[in-house]
């Protein structure tokens, strides 16, 4: 196992009391495996994968729990030894390529610069590197492109330049955040083709955060969708679309009006919006919005059961 | 020609080879002043109680046309009718009757409404400016209003950043429907929701339609959603309609190779295993509309372009009563 994450809880101190982001999230990812994790803004997929990341340094954020990576635990590793991985090993895009580009520098400097850090070449070499990490990703002249400036390019190119700058020391594993949010369709189909290209040319393992189910139902090899900080359903992508068992997963999908086919008259919605990590219900997060609710659902928390299909939902429990 | 449509059953509203140019940089600039045709030659008709939807990659002047389409744009060339009548060149203050009849709702409810203000006081807003009721009438209508939109009575007294993003959309729409308005242009509304708060306000808008009778003009970049609440689609691409038709035939049918890679780019959930669709993968980006390319607009990212492509640009041509595309070679 790659990447091997055990009950992890990332909490943050604020003004109005303790706020639990991540409340117990485990995952496994093997190399060459395309994790898709899905949920809404404050489901916590962000902050778990910069949990893995090494990059919450927050002084009132306290991480539990064991991440391990090819076997060596990453919780409580010195900032160094974090940084080293990190654009060596493990590299990670953005929902806004913006920030992570400096508009002061050309595109070129900017990715020589980043493959310098991590490797002892020369400037020349990594200048030679860098065009072919821009052809890689489909720019059609790479050394003019190399030339540009940041706001020069159209938001799919500085996405694409990104991605170069994260492929450009082969990283085992890529972390995605909404990577293609901002992109329009047409232009969010090529970078998906890139992911895929990544993972078959350098057998990477690339975990992917969307709230979009259409993107995860087309790369992802195993699904993990996350409600209020906690894991409601995981499983291999078949299995998921074919058969949604948590009662959130099964709204969420429904709610999706079809690209084809009958147009329902309308769609079925979910009722009231997530619920806010400060306030959370008591029991089962979901258990407000639910249809299927009962009295237990406000008692108990569900747990995520074992096995490669699974829902933290009681009724689960029961079947 | 402008007097036939006086009708009821002639078209809401009318453009005909609508232009809007913007002008940017200064003689001072590197390139000089330089001009940008972000709408370009876009006829269209909208009927009464319809939903038009527009689609089209960002940049490609959708929203620039919806702002001339409510005139919150001047219009650089061509005409626009309302109900008949030419307000292409009409004064802000020869405007302000039809105001509360082309209402507007936008992509971001919380760069939409006045932080500072209770939402009460944000919908009776457009009220107190176009009608002569009187204070305990507009707070009547107020309540009314917010129980249409869903809604608590006590909401009326909170402040916009006490409400959850699809609350404060509901609060933009509550203050487009205020004065009863025929026509609502709905820019993005439901693109900055969460997914599972989508569907509610794509509902509410349908039954809003139902009920009050309202056209509505939509512009979202999800598809999907465009085509739930759309009767008839337009596709835009770099400042004119590619192709228009009824939203049924457009996506199931799309004419134009542009229309047809858009929607194949659309990712789907797949339940059944193995039934892919085929996807048009478009090469290169949307060109600068400061520098158009020749002929056929699309022709440098088209699958099938030919030579005729390159020097000649296509008309709009109409199939059938309510189809039209412009290409030299549609797929009919």
């Amino acid at each position: 196992m790659m990447l091997s994450v055990r009950d992890l809880k990332v909490s943050f101190r604020t003004e109005d009391g303790l706020v639990w982001a991540i409340d117990g999230v485990s995952f496994d990812l093997d190399e060459g495996e395309i994790l898709g994790v899905v949920g809404e803004s404050g489901s916590g997929k962000t902050v778990s994968l910069l949990a893995v990341m090494g990059l919450i340094t927050d002084p009132n954020a306290t991480i539990e729990g064991s991440i391990r990576y090819k076997g060596r635990e990453l919780v409580g590793l010195p900032a160094k030894e974090l940084r080293r991985l990190r654009g060596n090993e493990i590299a990670m895009i953005f929902q806004d390529p913006m920030t992570a580009l400096t508009p002061v520098y050309t595109i070129g400097w900017q990715i020589a610069e980043q493959i310098r850090a991590h490797q002892n070449i020369s400037k020349a070499k990594a200048l030679d590197r860098v065009e072919e990490l821009l052809a890689e990703v489909n720019f059609p002249n790479p050394r003019e492109a190399m030339s540009r400036y940041p706001h020069q390019l159209s938001g799919g190119m500085r996405q694409r330049a990104v991605i170069a700058m994260a492929l450009s020391c082969n990283p085992a594993l890529l972390v995605a955040d909404e990577p293609t949010t901002a992109l329009d369709v047409t232009v969010q189909a090529g970078i998906l083709d890139l992911v895929r290209k990544l993972r078959a040319t350098h057998n990477s393992a690339v975990v992917f955060i969307t709230h979009d189910m259409g993107v995860v139902s087309e790369l992802a090899d195993r699904v993990m969708v996350m409600y209020a900080g906690r894991v409601v359903e995981r499983g291999s992508r078949s299995a998921l679309f074919a058969d949604p068992r948590h009662p959130y997963t099964r709204a969420l999908l429904g709610s999706i009006p079809p690209l084809t086919g009958e147009k329902p008259r309308r769609l079925p919605a979910i009722p009231g919006s997530p619920p806010s990590l400060l306030r959370l219900p008591q029991g089962c997060a979901f258990g407000p919005r639910c249809p299927l609710r009962y009295d237990a659902c406000a008692a108990e928390k569900p747990a995520l059961g074992d096995g490669p299909h699974a829902a933290a939902c009681l009724l689960e429990a029961q079947a | 020609m402008s007097d036939t449509m006086t009708t009821t059953e002639g078209p809401i509203l009318e453009t005909r080879a609508l232009m809007k140019r913007f002008s940017i940089g200064t003689r001072f600039s590197a390139e000089g002043r330089r001009t940008v045709h972000a709408v370009d030659n876009v006829s269209l008709t909208v009927r009464r109680g319809e939903t038009l939807g527009l689609v089209g990659e960002s940049g490609c002047g959708k929203s620039t046309l919806a702002r001339c389409l409510v005139r919150l744009y001047d219009i650089t060339g061509g005409k626009l009718f309302f109900e008949g009548d030419d307000i292409t060149g009409k004064s802000l203050r020869e405007m302000r009757p039809l105001r509360r009849r082309l209402q507007m709702v936008f992509q971001d409810p919380s760069a939409s409404l006045n932080p500072r203000r209770r939402v009460g006081d944000l919908v009776a807003e457009p009220l107190r400016i176009h009608t002569k009721l009187s204070a305990a009438e507009i707070d009547r209508r107020v309540a009314e209003l917010f129980d249409i939109v869903g809604l608590l009575p006590d909401h009326v007294a909170r402040y916009p950043h006490e409400f959850s993003g699809g609350q404060r959309q509901r609060v933009g729409i509550a203050r487009a429907i205020a004065l009863n308005p025929d026509l609502v242009v709905l820019d993005e509304p439901v693109s900055a929701l969460d997914v599972s708060v989508q569907a509610q306000i794509v509902n509410l808008l349908a039954d809003l339609q139902e009920k009050l009778g309202l056209t509505y003009i939509f512009i979202a970049h999800d598809l999907s959603v465009v085509r739930q609440v759309s009767t008839r689609i337009a596709v835009m691409y770099l400042g004119s309609v590619v192709e228009e038709g009824p939203a049924e035939a457009v996506f199931s049918a799309p004419a134009h190779p542009y229309s047809q890679a858009l929607i194949s780019a659309v990712p789907v959930v797949e339940t059944t295993p193995g039934g892919s669709r085929k996807r048009i993968l478009l090469t290169g980006d949307v060109p600068s509309p400061l520098n158009p390319p020749s002929g056929c607009r699309f022709h440098p990212r088209c699958p099938i372009a030919r030579d005729r492509c390159r020097t000649e640009r296509p008309e709009p041509h109409s199939f059938g009563a309510d189809r039209k595309v412009a290409c030299h070679f549609p797929t009919l």
